[in-house]
């Protein structure tokens, strides 16, 4: 019997390669998901996440929300006995995701790119037009509009943004590391 | 003492009165700080969940800044300072990395600068002792709920700061203020960071667990080190928990030491602590 695919096994050597994490270590003894705050939310739990890449799901674990829902809290690593840092392992595959073109109507994705964009643009993040073309795009433009309204009366959202002066500097650290 | 400084993004504009207390504070403490001359954004949680090349030469750019400066760099937003003490870990110990980094930012890691968050610099580089020493107006009455929250104590191996499950160097700024620092289970649970946005019910429910169990512990008031934490804390409220306000630590220093300028950071909050410190005659 054949437990996991050629395609599988290469696939769990590149996140396990990507993530620096000793993925082989992990004996599911759940302490991760025990102290998981986004469990509830999320469709696998972290030690399943695990067990999903040791076993080559690739599909499976790149299409789970459960990648997307991870906060970065970063408990599930701090208390692992082998030491697996599972927020890394998280990251691994999200960027495996994406490079695969398997994120779709993914509002979590959709914030990163607003928030990289506007490193891109200004060197620093703006928050108002940041915020603005991410509610825009995510057609949700009235959810927090108090919010922002307060925040703008108490002199907390600028018009215009602090832009840093070498942007050329910054623009060519975002081409130079997209191309890593 | 000289330190160089990393403001962050937020600390721009939603956050500015972190800024405003942090600059203030530190003045007060004789802490000098000198801003990062150009810095960039760190990249925070977006950089590192799509793409861990750009999670590191982002931060090592203004690594490289404060290197110029030859000063030890501390940031008050806890984000920034997770991602550029994540940074200086992996240039530290991964050499591929460094390399790659060395290339693409164009400058030189010495390893010379420590990085530290502005708790741990006022908490280890001034101390509690010296602030106690400082303290013109006691915080009598007001039992604050220390929420350090994630991105100060985690990774562990990499932060190399207090307690991962249970820090002390809050609770001990805030007892030598003269308020009473509260025990309770909370300390380090996540309130959903930058969730906030794209799941806000989550985070609101997150948040609504974390001011529940400060006020069954007895809090009247949460105190954090961190912008999103304070910023999710209050905007994040659910419907029917307690109102009970959330500072900056460096505003209580600032309340404790009488500094001119408090009552203008705490104008600024989204829910007024100021009732609260009336009531406690701690403020105007």
């Amino acid at each position: 019997m054949e437990l996991i695919t050629q395609a599988g096994l290469d696939f769990y050597r590149e996140i396990r390669e990507k993530s620096g994490q000793p993925i082989e270590l992990c004996y599911q003894c759940q302490k991760c998901a025990a102290g998981c705050i986004a469990n509830e939310y999320a469709d696998y739990y972290p030690n399943e996440i695990i067990r999903l890449v040791q076993l080559g799901q690739k599909e499976k674990v790149l299409q789970c929300k459960s990648i997307w829902i991870c906060s970065s809290c970063e408990t599930c690593g701090a208390r692992c006995p082998n030491g697996i840092n599972t927020r890394a392992i998280n990251d691994a595959l999200k960027e495996k995701a994406i490079a695969e073109n398997l994120v779709k109507d993914n509002k979590v994705y959709l914030f990163h790119r607003q928030f990289l964009n506007s490193v891109l643009l200004n060197g620093r993040v703006h928050e108002p037009t940041m915020l603005a073309l991410y509610k825009l795009k995510s057609k949700d433009l009235w959810s927090d509009l108090d919010f922002g309204l307060k925040l703008f009366t108490k002199g907390k959202m600028p018009l215009l943004p602090h832009r840093v002066k070498n942007r050329r500097a910054i623009k060519e650290i975002f081409n130079q590391s997209q191309n890593q | 003492m000289k330190l160089s400084y990393y403001p962050g993004c937020s600390l721009e504009s939603s956050s500015k009165e972190y800024n405003m207390s942090a600059r203030a504070a530190c003045q007060a403490l004789d802490v000098e700080l000198i801003e990062l001359k150009d810095w960039a954004c760190c990249g925070a949680t977006s950089a590192h969940s799509v793409n861990h090349t750009l999670s590191i030469t982002l931060p090592a750019k203004n690594i490289a800044l404060a290197q110029e400066l030859d000063a030890d760099l501390t940031t008050p937003c806890a984000a920034c300072y997770n991602v550029l003490k994540k940074t200086d870990y992996t240039l530290r110990h991964d050499e591929e990395m460094r390399t790659k980094t060395e290339q693409i930012t164009g400058f030189k890691y010495t390893g010379q600068v420590n990085i530290l968050s502005l708790l741990e610099a006022v908490a280890t580089k001034v101390g509690a002792k010296a602030i106690a020493a400082k303290v013109k107006k006691p915080l009598q009455g007001l039992n604050a709920a220390c929420y350090y929250g994630c991105l100060l104590v985690r990774p562990p191996e990499v932060t190399q700061f207090d307690d991962r499950e249970h820090p002390q160097s809050l609770d001990q700024i805030v007892n030598a203020l003269g308020a009473k620092a509260i025990p309770w289970a909370y300390k380090t649970d996540c309130c959903g960071a930058s969730l906030s946005l794209t799941s806000a019910e989550i985070v609101q429910k997150m948040v609504g667990r974390l001011v529940n169990a400060a006020q069954e512990a007895g809090a009247n008031a949460i105190v954090t080190a961190c912008p999103m934490c304070q910023s999710n804390l209050e905007m994040r409220r659910p419907k029917g928990a307690a109102g009970m306000p959330v500072f900056y630590f460096t505003e209580l220093i600032g309340l404790a030491l009488d500094l001119p300028d408090a009552n203008r950071w705490l104008k600024l909050h989204l829910l007024d602590p100021l009732p609260l410190l009336q009531s406690l005659s701690l403020a105007r």
